[in-house]
């Protein structure tokens, strides 16, 4: 166990170096010199040339990278240019905003997904797996940011219910209630999605031979369903809920631009706006973390679950 | 009598004294629903199975042998339907009992090995929790089970059983697996095991010593065994009784020293014709017989074994075969050939 520990673990550390690496490529070579757009069209070249030297632009890509990754060793994160703050104090800020938001979604959608496609499973062909089913199917077409508009509409701005922006000002209570609609937002197509999954494997699952095994010394039923099958089960769900994190993290951009929530998404998009490359650079690097972290654990989860993946 | 209505029920392994069966099971049909038709798996099957008694079931592949232990056990895959018959154990009709009754028949009065180890065990689960989970109708405290469960696995010859019980079903070999199959099957002290190939996964030697032991523990608890095997060779070992089946249907039955030294089908007789001084050790796998197995989806008119018969006549051709005795009263083929008073025919058809 140990030893697969620690071997995912540099696994996850490799492919996080790997993406940073990719990304910032990708990053620099989008079209826009960041200097001009900073600096506006009539700045003159010297002074765009001492900016482009302040933010290490001027060296050649491979040291650029290698500069980065030493200070990123050093746990630098650079300067915000603008503002002259350190980037990492810019993004730790904004960080527990997104975390918080992406684990609410997932976990009611886990909450609710997860029993309601056993449900589905068990009494297949009930009027609750039909409605399931039909409402997965139309949850999972619908767009996130989508949703957060509607949310926003009815329950803010109709039924005036619930907060409409912001994150609250502190407090568990009113954090607590500007969480509600962003996180139903990110999260209701992840409810219907999951139910399908667990829908499937555990009808997979139930037909498997050791559960007819089970049936066959007359064990309950009960008892097959949430000791035999559902572990086996929600292996699956649990490796699609590690990779998901990277689509929740795109929706959370959305919602929190839709619900003018402080956090990642909401950086990353002024950050790519005004060229704010040791920003942006920022932001890729812990959202990039945030997700090899989130496969990591689903991983470990299901070694936890599973005695065969152990060995693996 | 089945004699009186030559159509109706396979030959049926009479009880040999006024007790009645533990299991009898009587004019057995079963088909599956598939795509191409409904599969007609079963027809007509009859058997019975005394009590304190093995009964071994052969046939090729695909003959129906899986199909009738999972039917008796009523676990059936989800397209399959039982057409018509009964099957009475211990006084009830098992087809008519409730699910509730039946599940509490399971695992209690009868156990199943299953024909796959590879698959029978929960890959999620310790074989300590499997082992202790069948046992959960019984009163005893955790650690007497636990202590019945490494008996029984150190008595099907799993080395180191107090230590191996925490570990999961994939650490252990295909023939571990059985024998663990084994052991549960028997933990519960049914009265009746339905015993599904449960050596295939060994080898010749472990085989012996299996088979070895499984007529030891059934001769200890008085249990009854139908014993599902390819190996003819097994079968001769273990069994008193045999049921021969074909595509569906028993076409023999009876006492096995009655079988296996005066066959009355065609069909045992191709079997055993292969190496008949040898079958009690070496024919471990069903001879091979020229032919192809008929299709179940429109069974064919008259005998079912018509198209591979050696002695095949007329008559076969749109005249089911009644049920005859052979050598005695309890073996008994289904084959015009050993209707009473037709000994003649045979001899024409082979000239
Ligand atoms: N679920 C199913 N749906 C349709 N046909 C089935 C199903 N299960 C079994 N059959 C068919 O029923 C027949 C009997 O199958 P069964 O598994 O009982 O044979 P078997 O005698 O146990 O063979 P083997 O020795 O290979 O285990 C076969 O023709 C098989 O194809
Ligand atoms: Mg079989």
């Amino acid at each position: 166990m140990w030893i697969y520990f620690t071997r995912r673990l540099f696994l996850a550390l490799a492919i996080v170096a790997v993406a940073v690496t990719l990304l910032y490529v990708m990053i620099h070579a989008v079209p826009g010199d960041p200097a001009s757009i900073m600096l506006g069209p009539r700045a003159t070249p010297e002074l765009k040339a001492e900016l482009r030297a302040k933010m290490g632009l001027d060296e050649p890509l491979p040291i650029q990278i290698l500069g980065f990754f030493g200070d990123l060793l050093r746990g630098d994160l650079g300067t915000d240019v603008f503002t002259g703050r350190e980037v990492g104090q810019i993004v730790f800020e904004k960080v527990p905003f997104t975390v918080t938001l992406i684990a609410t979604s997932i976990g009611w959608a886990a909450l609710i997904g997860i029993p309601l496609g056993c449900y589905s499973a068990i009494r297949r062909n009930t009027i609750v797996d039909k409605v399931t089913g039909v409402l997965s199917v139309s949850t999972i077409a619908i767009p996130s940011f989508v949703m957060a508009i509607y949310a926003l509409l009815i329950f803010a701005v109709w039924l005036k219910v619930l907060p409409a922006i912001g994150a609250g000002a502190g407090g568990l209570l009113d954090t607590l209630t500007h969480l509600i609609l962003p996180a139903f937002a990110v999260g209701v197509s992840w409810v219907g999605y999951l139910a399908r999954v667990v829908r499937a494997s555990m009808l997979e699952v139930l037909g498997e031979n050791h559960v007819r095994m089970a049936r066959a010394f007359g064990l309950p039923e009960k008892r097959i369903v949430f000791r035999y099958a559902l572990p086996i089960a929600v292996l699956p769900t649990i490796t699609l809920m590690g990779v998901g994190v990277a689509y929740l993290l795109s929706g959370a951009v959305f919602a929190e631009v839709v619900f003018a929530r402080p956090g990642i998404g909401a950086l990353i998009v002024d950050a790519v706006d005004s060229r704010n490359y040791p920003v942006v650079m920022g932001c890729v690097v812990v959202t990039t973390t945030l997700f090899v972290a989130a496969t990591t654990l689903a991983d470990l989860i299901n070694a936890l679950l599973d005695p065969r993946a152990r060995e693996g | 009598m089945a004699n009186a209505r030559p159509t109706s029920g396979g030959p049926a392994t009479g009880s040999a004294g006024a007790e009645p069966p533990l299991l009898s099971v009587r004019n057995l049909s079963l088909d599956f629903g598939s795509p191409k038709g409904r599969v007609h798996a079963l027809r007509d099957v009859s058997l019975e199975v005394p009590k304190g008694r093995i009964v071994g079931i052969v046939g090729e592949s695909g003959c129906g042998k899986s199909t009738l232990a999972s039917a008796i056990i009523r676990l059936l895959a989800a397209n399959a339907e039982v057409v018509g018959g009964s099957v009475e154990f211990e006084g009830q009709d098992l087809m008519a009992l409730s699910e509730r009754k039946m599940r509490d028949l399971r695992g209690r009065r009868m156990s199943m090995i299953f024909q796959d180890p590879m698959t029978a065990l929960n890959p999620v689960r310790t074989i300590e929790a499997q082992m202790l989970d069948i046992q959960y109708r019984e009163p005893a405290d955790e650690q007497e089970k636990r202590r019945r469960a490494i008996a029984m696995l150190d008595t099907v010859g799993i080395p180191d059983p107090a230590n191996r019980l925490k570990a999961y079903p994939h650490q252990f070999s295909g023939g571990m697996r059985q024998r663990i199959c084994i052991a549960m099957a028997l933990l519960v002290e049914p009265a009746l095991v339905l015993a599904d190939e449960p050596t295939t996964a060994l080898d010749a030697t472990l085989e012996v010593q299996i088979v070895n032991l499984l007529k030891r523990l059934q001769a200890e608890m008085g249990c009854s065994v139908m014993f599902v095997s390819h190996h003819l060779g097994t079968v001769a070992e273990l069994c008193d009784d045999v049921v021969v089946m074909y595509a569906g249907e028993v076409v023999e039955s009876g006492p096995v020293r009655d079988i296996f030294r005066n066959p009355g089908h065609p069909y045992t007789q191709a079997l055993l014709a292969c190496d008949p001084g040898r079958i009690k050790q070496k024919t471990r796998e069903l001879p091979t017989i020229p032919g192809e197995v008929p299709n179940l989806v429109s069974v064919p008119h008259g005998c079912i074994f018509k198209s591979r018969c050696r002695e095949v006549h007329d008559r076969c051709e749109a005249e089911v075969p009644g049920v005859h005795p052979v050598s005695n009263e309890r073996h008994r083929a289904k084959c015009h050939l050993r209707e009473p008073g037709k000994a003649a025919t045979r001899a024409e058809a082979k000239a």
